[in-house]
């Protein structure tokens, strides 16, 4: 079997980006993976794009390939909410292990800010996750059903909203560091705590923004030509779609599980993670997945984080870009950018951002739904 | 499929929140469905649930999804186990917590009949 490595990566700043559309951005980030990684067109053998939801399309990665001037004998858009971009990451693993492809562009972007309608044709777009008959008619929205599993899990395990603030505030103060953040400007529990009612539990400040932005990655099976960073170990899982048809609204087992076969694939433990990009849409999804996946105890993620564990100097430095929460959320590239920092503190190429010891070992874990959908990655230098 | 839910609004504008059990397996579905979820048997019976059940989610709306929505705010939606053991999520009460035991009711809604859950005033003998 091929080994898949990491070649390049590429990331727009996110926020508001006016007058550029899904191409564009998608343009601009795979333009910055190819160049990170030295690689021209004609090298490219297999593209994967996600969804954008300012630009709906049948054949986003076909149409994507025509604007950029690719000719792959691979091409694949997929769609899994949240858990798109790691699923894209795994899907290019494979296609590279396979021999299928030598060199898989991977890549996500789109103006869900600034696109017409904006923010609220985004919101009411998300929202129709839910069951069109048995949830969208009740007025939920995303942050809504993510509120109704934060109050079931918070009074299951003895979380309270201060603790569920700390994630906010570390992801703020990482995003500080970050000149392509969309938030930046520094935040304190206090703030978090005063921040308008968005869907009880869940107030502004533990909701990501909606953001303009793209990511890319380039996924090689020529070792000389990469990173040295391989994609060790991927895994998937996928419980419901729904949340009234979750298995429980008190432990997500999806997460535990789609990491274990990572883990197992890659033959590495938890324990040697030494940097993360972990799922933030809200504070209560990173809070859940880092106790789900074992990186923090049951009803333990904010205390962990208060104590400094999960900051730059911490055992765990997660998401050392700001995260969906701070650098941003557009769409299938906010989870491609946990990807993108991962590989970049592994490759000592984070800049101001740098990690003092570089890591050798990176987790990354997205889902999407509402917590129905998993994908885990575990990077590893050889 | 559109028979079912044919099925499930004719029950809810008479008042009774239908389900499927399967009469193979025993397993019990809200969201219909032509077979089983758990064995794939087309043998399955229409059941109406009892109306009571506990708040197991809760959640006040400050930001609606649609401009109609928005009319209402603030509004709760709730995730509650029925005592027949299925989940179904409804509008709510804004003063309900986690274990609160709820009754439930049908209100029109547009075209739709739809659930709300408010407090138990008396348990069923």
């Amino acid at each position: 079997m091929n080994r898949a490595f990491v070649a390049g990566v590429g990331c727009t700043d996110f926020g508001r980006r006016e007058g550029v559309d899904s191409l564009d951005l998608m343009a601009e980030a795979a333009g910055s993976a190819l160049g990170d990684g030295g690689f021209e067109r004609p090298e490219i053998d297999g593209l994967l794009t996600g969804y954008s939801t300012a630009m709906p399309h049948l054949m986003l990665s076909t149409l994507f390939a025509e604007y950029f001037g690719l000719s792959p004998r691979y091409a694949h858009a997929i769609q899994l909410g949240g858990a798109t971009g790691g699923a894209l990451v795994m899907l290019a693993k494979l296609l590279v292990e396979s021999g299928q492809c030598r060199n898989v562009l991977v890549v996500a972007g789109e103006n869900r800010l600034s696109n017409p309608g904006g923010r609220e044709s985004a919101i009411q777009t998300l929202a129709q996750v839910g069951h069109a008959e048995f949830e969208v008619p009740y007025g939920a929205t995303v942050p809504g059903y993510y509120a109704l599993l934060a109050s079931a899990y918070m009074a299951a395990h003895g979380i309270a909203e201060e603790d569920l603030a700390e994630l906010a505030v570390l992801m703020r103060s990482h995003a500080a560091r970050h000149p392509g953040a969309h938030l930046s400007e520094p935040i304190a529990v206090e703030d978090v705590m005063a921040s308008r009612a968005i869907a009880t539990p869940l107030k502004l400040l533990d909701c990501c923004p909606i953001s303009d932005g793209g990511a890319a990655l380039l996924v090689t099976g020529d070792a000389g030509r990469s990173t040295g960073i391989r994609l060790a170990g991927a895994g998937q899982a996928h419980t419901h779609q729904h949340i009234s048809a979750a298995p429980s609204l008190t432990e997500f087992a999806g997460a535990s599980a789609a990491a274990g076969r990572a883990f197992e694939q890659a033959g590495r433990l938890l324990s040697q993670v030494e940097v993360a990009g972990i799922y933030d849409s809200f504070t209560i999804t990173l809070a859940i997945l880092l106790e789900e996946i074992g990186f923090a105890p049951r009803g333990g993620a904010g205390a962990k984080a208060r104590q400094g564990d999960f900051g730059r100097d911490g055992d765990l430095p997660l998401n050392t870009h700001g995260g969906l929460l701070s650098f941003g959320h557009s769409g299938v590239a906010g989870g491609m950018a946990h990807v993108v920092e991962v590989v970049r503190q592994m490759a000592g190429a984070a800049g101001a951002r740098q990690l003092a010891r570089v890591p050798d070992v990176g987790f990354v874990h997205g889902d999407g739904g509402v917590l129905s959908s998993h994908v885990s990655l575990v990077l590893a230098r050889e | 499929m559109q028979a079912l839910k044919d099925h499930c609004e004719q029950e809810a504008r008479a008042g009774r929140l239908a389900y499927q059990t399967c009469r193979r397996c025993g397993n019990a579905q809200v969201f219909p469905r032509p077979f089983c979820s758990r064995c794939g048997s087309a043998d399955l019976a229409w059941n109406a649930a009892a109306g009571t059940g506990t708040v197991v989610g809760h959640s006040v709306l400050h930001r609606a999804p649609t401009p109609a929505d928005r009319e209402r705010l603030p509004y709760a939606v709730a995730l509650v186990e029925l005592d027949e053991g299925l989940r179904v999520m409804g509008n709510a009460g804004l003063d309900l917590g986690i274990g609160a035991r709820v009754s439930l009711s049908f209100a029109a809604h547009g075209t739709r009949c739809l659930l709300r859950f408010d407090p138990l005033e008396q348990e069923p003998q």
